[in-house]
């Protein structure tokens, strides 16, 4: 038996891996948008794939989201299976009409005839120092349009993992990248097989008997982190990583929440009309006789996004989140 | 050193070469509407063509009508009419080989028949017990497209994956006038041209959107025109010529199939009706305008054209009233019976399989129906 070194990868190394090998293995499979041929991509995450299978396969397109993804929708109807990048979050706004009117409803519209195998991968969220347009967390959009799954990965093997079973899924999924995180690593081993997941599974990324942090995407590593400051405070947190927005994984956070009888949502996007009341509306219903404390949101507040240098007051970070753990009425409950 | 010294060492070097990246001048469209019907081309016109492009447009004519009258006694909940625009419906569909695409706009309801589709499935959009009654890959027609011009880069798409593929399948796509205003029409026709995908966009410039007439539109000097800045050829046509529409989409199609890129027909028409059974035209349009359109319809030309040629006589004109006939009262009779409902039908097709948050509403929606029926009892 050997044993294979694994030598730390990015989650933007993941993601253009779990690319190649979609590519490989089914020739349907195209990647386009703008940046993503030559130059691989303002974020690098498409880079080698027009070289390695040709500049019909990973296309540089003309600048036009609605186009992209307009063209995407004909070339699905005809049997491909696009991967289109939208480079940046705002970016994508202009495509939300073909988002919403199109991609969304087309199985629905034909009776389940005309199915859409679109991925449209999105790098979303702050935390990168970027300008006005380039740190939206958009994903309150995307949930709210019946037919579009919306994934969103949190660690670099699930990077892989969930942009396989986004590729592979017979329905449109809004893969959101949590752009802050592209070049966190990981030991992972391309080379293993890897587990591809289904959507729609939650995780317990951390597990503990105090609290539950529902949270994904960019997010997780701070709720990790809060969830390490709290020992101190005598709390031990769970950290649940959704991974999937739609489908939702009730099972998962309910089973959680109803171990620890606390929990706060914690995500960056405004908390008014955010997932985080959908979350907490939903884990009420469920876990009502078992809550000791109301369901909390730590998110962003409910503003434009900031300029990068007044981001980190906007972002949920690991002080906000303590404050919220701290005030789950902990001397009524325990 | 002095401003004028420094102006002595300058040496002007001169600037990148610049040139036209594709001559424009084959790509402008003929001064006038191109015409076949009372012309001397009209000679060189096939006549088996030219009867079946009559047939069609006397059945598209009573289909238009019986379309229109279902609205009045509720069997459709709103009808946008093509009379007067049944040369362009007829020839889009009749340009097409089976293998190629067909992606109409709301108003092309005709086409989509013409084309083959059963003229029930064709409306259930406006009957509204779903919203595409056809299967798309059936007769190779995409759903009815309500917002406007969404369905341009569709048709962009699929005849570029087509061509990625090595079919020699055209996409034709149909817009108005008005939806050449939206941003969707400069996309699609842009990606068309860079990628020289196998595409013919096909305006009806029937002179409105809903009530905002043309001038209010566009200041192009043709919506044709539009071509030019794309890198492709404009083709400007007589919208009521049936014969003339058929060559120019003909052409325009062949030259897609051969490699040859997209083409922008424009053709000029008229809508006679009102946009839908629900509005009102005399808000904003004269009589008099509408009866000189009248005078120059489609029927109208193709009818003194093949009587001229002894093409057409009263037998034949009698068939083509009968074979409308049928085909009306065989809608009215379909129309007529009430559709069958299934409220399952709702969540059967929003994903492949339904997620955990559907299953629980399919079921809510179960037991209300449940408890609807025992209540019945």
């Amino acid at each position: 038996m050997t044993t294979v070194a694994l030598k730390p990868a990015t989650m933007a190394q993941a993601l253009t891996r779990a690319m190649r090998d979609a590519m490989a293995a089914d020739p349907s499979v195209h990647v386009l948008g703008e940046d993503v041929g030559t130059l691989g991509g303002v974020f690098r995450v498409t880079d080698g794939l027009a070289k390695e299978f040709g500049e019909d396969r990973c296309t540089d397109t003309p600048l036009a989201e609605a186009g992209i993804l307009g063209t995407a929708v004909g070339m699905a109807m005809y049997g491909l299976r696009p991967v289109v990048e939208m480079q940046f979050d705002a970016f994508a706004y202009p495509a939300f009409e073909q988002l919403i009117s199109h991609v969304a409803r087309m199985r629905n519209r034909t009776r389940g005839r005309m199915p859409l195998p679109i991925t449209i991968r999105v790098p979303y969220g702050g935390g990168i120092g970027g300008v006005e347009h380039h740190s939206d967390s958009s994903e309150a959009y995307y949930i709210a349009t019946p037919g579009l799954h919306v994934v969103t990965p949190a660690t670099v093997p699930d990077a892989y993992g969930l942009l396989r079973a986004a590729i592979a899924s017979d329905d449109p999924v809004v893969f959101l990248e949590p752009k802050r995180l592209y070049w966190s690593k990981d030991t992972w081993n391309p080379e293993e097989p890897q587990t591809v997941d289904p959507i729609g599974r939650a995780v317990v990324r951390r597990p503990g008997r105090s609290a539950t942090l529902i949270t994904y995407g960019p997010s997780v590593p701070v709720c990790l982190e809060a969830a390490e400051a709290a020992r101190a405070e005598g709390w031990d947190l769970e950290v649940v990583d959704l991974r999937s927005l739609v489908p939702f994984d009730d099972e998962t956070v309910a089973a959680s929440v109803r171990r620890t009888g606390r929990a706060v949502v914690v995500h960056e996007s405004g908390s008014f009309g955010g997932p985080g009341g959908e979350i907490a509306a939903r884990v009420t219903e469920r876990c009502f006789h078992h809550l000791e404390a109301p369901v909390l949101r730590v998110a962003g507040f409910d503003i434009p996004y900031p300029p990068p240098m007044l981001e980190r007051h906007h972002l949920p970070g690991v002080d906000r989140i303590l404050d919220a753990v701290a005030r789950l009425q902990w001397e009524a409950g325990n | 050193m002095t401003v004028m010294e420094q102006r002595g060492a300058y040496r002007p070097t001169p600037p990148p070469a610049w040139q036209p990246r594709t001559d424009p001048a084959p790509l402008l469209p003929d001064a006038e509407p191109f015409r076949v019907l009372g012309t001397e081309a009209a000679a060189q016109a096939d006549p088996e063509l030219l009867r079946r492009l009559y047939a069609q447009l006397v059945l598209g004519r009573r289909y238009n009508a019986q379309a229109t009258a279902l609205t009045k006694q509720g069997r459709l909940a709103v009808y946008p009419s093509s009379t007067g625009q049944e040369a362009c419906e007829v020839a889009a569909a009749l340009a097409l080989e089976d293998r190629d695409w067909l992606f109409p706009s709301y108003r092309d309801t005709l086409a989509v028949v013409a084309r083959g589709v059963d003229p029930v499935e064709a409306l259930t959009l406006l009957r509204g017990d779903w919203h595409t009654g056809y299967d798309p890959y059936e007769h190779r027609v995409a759903p009815l497209c309500t917002p406007l011009a969404t369905q341009l880069p569709h048709a962009v798409g699929l005849a570029h994956a087509a061509r990625l593929k090595g079919d020699d399948v055209v996409a034709l796509a149909m817009v108005g006038d008005g939806g050449t205003s939206e941003g969707d029409f400069h996309e699609a026709l842009n990606f068309a041209a860079v990628w020289q995908a196998p595409v013919v966009f096909f305006v009806q410039n029937n002179g409105f959107a809903i009530s905002v007439p043309l001038a209010k539109q566009t200041a192009a000097p043709s919506l044709a025109h539009k071509a030019v800045g794309y890198g492709m050829p404009g083709r400007l046509v007589d919208g009521n010529d049936a014969a003339a529409v058929h060559e120019v989409l003909s052409e325009a199609v062949r030259r897609a199939r051969e490699g040859g890129g997209p083409t922008l027909v424009e053709a000029v028409t008229y809508r006679i009706e009102a946009h839908t059974n629900a509005d009102d035209a005399t808000r904003y349009r004269g009589d008099a305008e509408v009866e000189t359109w009248r005078e120059h319809d489609p029927i109208l030309l193709l009818e003194r054209e093949l009587t001229a040629r002894g093409l057409l006589d009263d037998d034949a004109r009698q068939t083509a009233r009968d074979a409308a006939e049928t085909m009306a009262a065989d809608l009215r009779a379909r129309m007529n019976q009430d559709p069958v409902l299934d409220p399952a039908d709702l969540f059967a097709h929003v994903y492949a399989e339904d997620t955990p948050q559907l299953r629980e509403q399919r079921a809510l929606l179960r037991a209300e129906l449940d408890a609807e029926q025992e209540g019945g009892h």
